[in-house]
């Protein structure tokens, strides 16, 4: 039945795809380049649940294409293909295809591209991301009250400065809540292996730790939680599916508004190159239901979320002790968008 | 009524060359049951895969650079199979070539005059040769499987371009991202549109080798030593030498590709990096049927199902899975139907 259900769907995706090409003339084509699979229900999900609310926002005037598993080493042909296809504006939602759009981006100016995650700009290339930090701090909080051994495992993708910034937000959030509170780091070195990243969280359980975080983008992490009858955060998406028992809440990447308000832009010529980076204030991280938890902790947690959201609390405000010792006084988005340092009470060495 | 496999008296030639166009064609009408099965009309979904790509400029281009690597691969690959010599790893050693090309710019990247290139393409070479050896001396030393050694050391292959390009070589201005400096000047290859100096190579190497295999000693003793090594060994060919010739000649080349494949397309070296061009080549060497010439055909054909497969990706809606679905269909049938170079089928009606 479920086999059923799933042709069915895929026919019906495929009979969409054909009946949208067939009046495309008149409709703003907008596309997007993903990593991974969109049914990974992490990272490349949740980009393509942001596409889905510009089709259903702006309905018949666009038309969204999409290409999956895009290598990064090979992108540029993809991304050359979709500017040939008539793509008006193109989202490369990886932080690899960086040089790529740029290369691709050069040759077709009347194009806008948006690359996701990357540094670099030019006229027609917009970079974006959002301020994922802000959620590692409530699940920090969260952590640090639920666990009993309190110790956290948290399994890094690559150790690239909005990973490393995650890290100390999650940490600086445990801590205000338990001074003493440890992180154990393994670094899975891919963005996508749900075996690597399921070994990863069964060896951090088997080191003491009883809540795992994972800024890698399958559900693996929460599924062995899930099995192990410990706790743990849903990653990018809402993963409570994988971990009905486990999931305590999850950092929502939601790409919608971000994606309706650009490629609005783009429609109505407003669209200029710029480098966004929204957080919860925007809408664009969201934190999903606390679940699993006391109420007390629930409340906390909702607390932190809303004063994140108005402005009053800032996950890196104040005064911050780097693992040296040294104290920085103020941590401006700069120094975070290029963090390579950990913050004290990390036993970790940043891999250099 | 009985279906019976009946040995042929001698190799059918003729089955020989028919037997890749019976794969094809069954690979065709396979492909139109899939899109069938997707909810995309046969015939429209076949042009899309396989014909509108041809029909343009700029695909055409890009389906010479998706072949270059599978050219030179796969021209190396059928000298090993020919002389029953299986190296089954040429990604690893296309991954150390790669590597090794790459260590110059990360070294050296004020060096951009046009030695630079020739240099890197020469260290390209020569990693994917040492790496190639690797298995040759185990099997020549201690007998082991060359199958399972090859293999085996892709992976070690990748994991350690992996370590190296996320450690020592990484972009010290690159934010910690896992890529080394990007190549300027000579360090890229030259370009025809999207076209890199590498097809040239790869045209060079593939006739080249043909024309050893065809009209020189060499190619001579490597097709004896191939069909009939016991034969082989009575000319006084060394069985021994041919593994490490083989090994060498498909691991230089393997290496090239990697070596032009970071040099002209992604110029730069970032992890991770899994082309599977030296898997694909494998399918390309026996569509190719193990003739260097044979070889240009059967790349072109395998390059058209990614390029194909990225067409039918954005323009029909269905998933990148469907270019792999194909390669692997046009092997399983290649296999099947080689059976029929040696073999007869017979009906027999039951008494």
């Amino acid at each position: 039945m479920k086999k059923l259900m799933l042709s069915a769907a895929v026919v019906a995706m495929a009979l969409g795809a054909a009946s949208a090409s067939a009046n495309a003339a008149d409709k703003f084509k907008a596309c997007w380049i993903y990593l991974g699979a969109i049914g990974d229900f992490g990272w490349t999900y949740q980009h393509n649940e942001g596409v889905k609310q510009v089709q259903a926002e702006l309905g018949d005037k666009v038309e969204t294409v999409f290409v999956e598993n895009v290598a990064e080493a090979d992108s540029a042909t993809a991304i050359e293909r979709l500017a040939r296809d008539g793509c008006k504006i193109i989202f490369t939602t990886s932080f690899g295809y960086m040089e790529p759009t740029l290369e691709v981006a050069a040759k077709y100016p009347d194009v806008k591209f948006e690359h996701a995650t990357g540094y670099k700009t030019a006229d027609n290339v917009t970079t974006y991301n959002a301020k994922f930090h802000q959620g590692r701090y409530v699940q920090g909080q969260i952590a640090a009250k639920m666990s009993k051994t309190g110790v956290a495992g948290y399994i890094g993708s690559f150790p690239i400065p909005e990973v490393v910034a995650g890290i100390n937000a999650f940490m600086l959030g445990a801590q205000s809540v338990n001074p003493d509170f440890k992180v154990k780091i393994v670094w899975a070195n891919t963005w996508f292996d749900p075996g690597k990243e399921g070994d990863a969280a069964k060896v951090l359980f088997s080191q003491g730790a009883d809540i795992i975080v994972q800024h890698t983008d399958s559900a693996a992490p929460i599924t062995v939680a899930e099995e192990q009858k410990k706790l743990g955060f849903g990653q990018a998406s809402d993963q409570i599916k994988f971990g009905p028992h486990a999931q305590m809440t999850a950092t929502m990447d939601n790409w919608g508004p971000y994606y309706v308000r650009r490629v609005k832009a783009a429609m109505d010529g407003t669209w200029k190159s710029q480098q966004s980076w929204d957080g919860m204030a925007e809408g664009t991280v969201k934190m999903a239901p606390i679940t699993n938890v006391p109420d007390d902790v629930k409340a906390m947690a909702e607390k932190t979320i809303a004063d994140i959201t108005s402005g009053a609390l800032d996950p890196f405000g104040g005064k911050v002790t780097k693992q040296d010792g040294t104290v920085v006084d103020k941590v401006d988005d700069g120094m975070i968008l290029g963090m390579n340092w950990y913050v004290k009470g990390i036993d970790d060495k940043l891999p250099q | 009524m009985r279906l019976i496999l009946e040995k042929r008296a001698e190799r059918s030639w003729k089955m020989a060359l028919a037997s890749p166009l019976i794969a094809i064609a069954l690979t065709l009408i396979f492909g139109g049951i899939v899109f069938a099965l997707r909810g995309v009309e046969p015939l429209h979904g076949l042009y899309v895969f396989f014909i509108e790509p041809l029909t343009d400029e700029w695909a055409r281009e890009k389906l010479i650079v998706k072949a270059t690597p599978l050219v030179l691969i796969g021209a190396g690959l059928a000298l090993c199979y020919t002389a029953n010599i299986w190296n089954i790893g040429a990604e690893g050693q296309f991954v150390i070539g790669a590597l090794a090309a790459g260590a110059v710019p990360v070294l050296f990247s004020g060096w951009q005059t046009p030695d630079v290139m020739l240099v890197m393409l020469i260290l390209g070479a020569i990693g994917g040769a040492l790496w190639a050896l690797i298995p040759a001396a185990l099997r020549v030393r201690y007998k082991a499987n060359e199958i399972l050694t090859s293999l085996m050391l892709v992976y070690v292959a990748r994991l350690l371009f992996d370590w190296l390009v996320r450690g020592v070589m990484r972009d010290p201005l690159g934010m910690n991202f896992p890529k080394t400096v990007r190549f300027v000047g000579w360090q890229r290859l030259p370009t025809w549109g999207d076209i890199h100096l590498g097809a040239l190579i790869a045209l060079i190497a593939a006739l080249g080798l043909a024309f050893m295999m065809a009209r020189m000693l060499k190619g001579f003793e490597l097709r004896t030593l191939g069909a009939a090594p016991r034969a082989g060994r009575f000319a006084g060919f060394s069985a021994d030498k041919a593994v490490y010739f083989c090994f060498a000649v498909s691991g230089a080349l393997a290496g090239l590709a990697g070596a032009c494949d970071v040099m002209g397309v992604s110029k730069q070296l970032q992890t991770p990096y899994e082309p599977n061009y030296g898997f694909v080549a494998i399918i390309v060497a026996f569509l190719g049927r193990l003739n260097p010439v044979g070889v240009i055909l059967a790349a072109l054909l395998l390059a058209l199902t990614f390029i194909g497969g990225e067409a039918a990706q954005v323009s029909l809606g269905i998933p990148d899975k469907i270019a792999k679905v194909f390669q692997g269909i046009l092997l399983f049938f290649i296999l099947a139907c080689d059976t029929l170079i040696l073999y007869r089928i017979r009906f027999e009606s039951k008494k």
